[in-house]
């Protein structure tokens, strides 16, 4: 009843996650802050989607299969710890090698220009 | 030889988690499995073998307390991203940079981790590492400032070596 409970509570937190990071999908200005939405958003949403499916799992502690799930799905959350910032970057890269250029605030500074001056010394 | 059983160990409870069929069948084929890939690769996993095993675990604690840490800047990055995004005014706080520094951190594992961290914790994303800099994207100046060696500190105390085993261990890590 409780796990329940803490299992509905965690889903709800990460669908208004998925929310803001939908909402800043659109809103950002640029592919890499979207990006920022994307990639953090994803992250912790999708975490806590998971792991409120875990605890769901163990609701009643009637035999193994229950626990064999609950592993899974932790197994599946720490994947998804592991992938979602590494392809994070590598979309971020491969949007730099692309060409793509990113908009900067009112003093912001791009130190990315520097390694294309190299590239292009090379 | 250690090492090897704690990769079979690693591979036997993946399998078993896995599989979910506890039978003499299924755990043998595990067994059998576990034993051949550990056979044919174990040399893939675990560099710096001369470290202790017991370091090695003490290792995976602090491990498991930076992941902690981790979770909570993951929370912490995700209601950031929720404010920006969900306030009219929070597009004006958008102020994109990006920034570059260097890292003292030696090993492609130590480096992969901060990369990862970084991306996860609020307002920054790594945007390229070549050799030794780093080239992060910030989503304005302020959380550029985050950025002070913080996290790497914290890594590199994670992998920290014993006293003894310090010198060798550095060498080894250096390639």
């Amino acid at each position: 009843m409780i796990l329940d409970l803490v299992a509905i509570l965690l889903i709800a937190a990460g669908l208004v996650f998925f929310l803001g990071a939908a909402v800043g999908l659109v809103r950002f200005p640029d592919f890499y802050t979207r990006m920022h939405a994307a990639g953090k958003g994803d992250t912790l949403s999708s975490l806590l989607v998971v792991l409120g499916f875990a605890l769901h799992e163990l609701r009643h502690f009637d035999g193994s299969a229950d626990v064999v799930v609950f592993l899974k799905l932790l197994a599946i959350c720490a994947f998804i710890m592991l992938t979602s910032p590494t392809s994070t970057h590598a979309l971020m890269d491969a949007g730099y090698e692309d060409g793509i250029e990113p908009v900067l605030g009112e003093d912001g500074e791009n130190a990315l220009t520097e390694t294309r001056n190299r590239r292009l010394k090379d | 030889m250690l090492y090897r059983l704690l990769i079979f160990a690693l591979l036997m409870v993946t399998w078993l988690v896995f599989s979910g069929l506890f039978d003499v069948f299924h755990t043998t084929l595990g067994v059998l499995s576990a034993a051949f890939v550990t056979w044919i690769s174990s040399d893939l996993v675990f560099e710096k073998r001369e470290i202790p095993m017991a370091a090695r675990f003490r290792q995976a604690g602090r491990m498991v307390h930076y992941l902690l840490w981790l979770l909570w800047q993951v929370v912490l990055s995700n209601i950031d991203i929720l404010k920006l995004a969900l306030s009219p005014s929070g597009l004006s706080r958008v102020q994109p940079c990006i920034v570059k520094f260097d890292t003292t951190l030696k090993t492609d594992f130590e480096k992969f981790l901060l990369a990862n961290s970084i991306t996860l914790t609020p307002g920054t994303i790594t945007v390229k590492i070549l050799g030794d800099r780093y080239y992060v994207h910030a989503i304005s100046e302020h959380f550029a400032g985050g950025l002070d060696g913080e996290m790497e500190r914290r890594i590199a105390a994670v992998f920290a070596d014993p006293a003894p085993a310090k010198p060798e261990a550095t060498e080894g890590g250096t390639d």
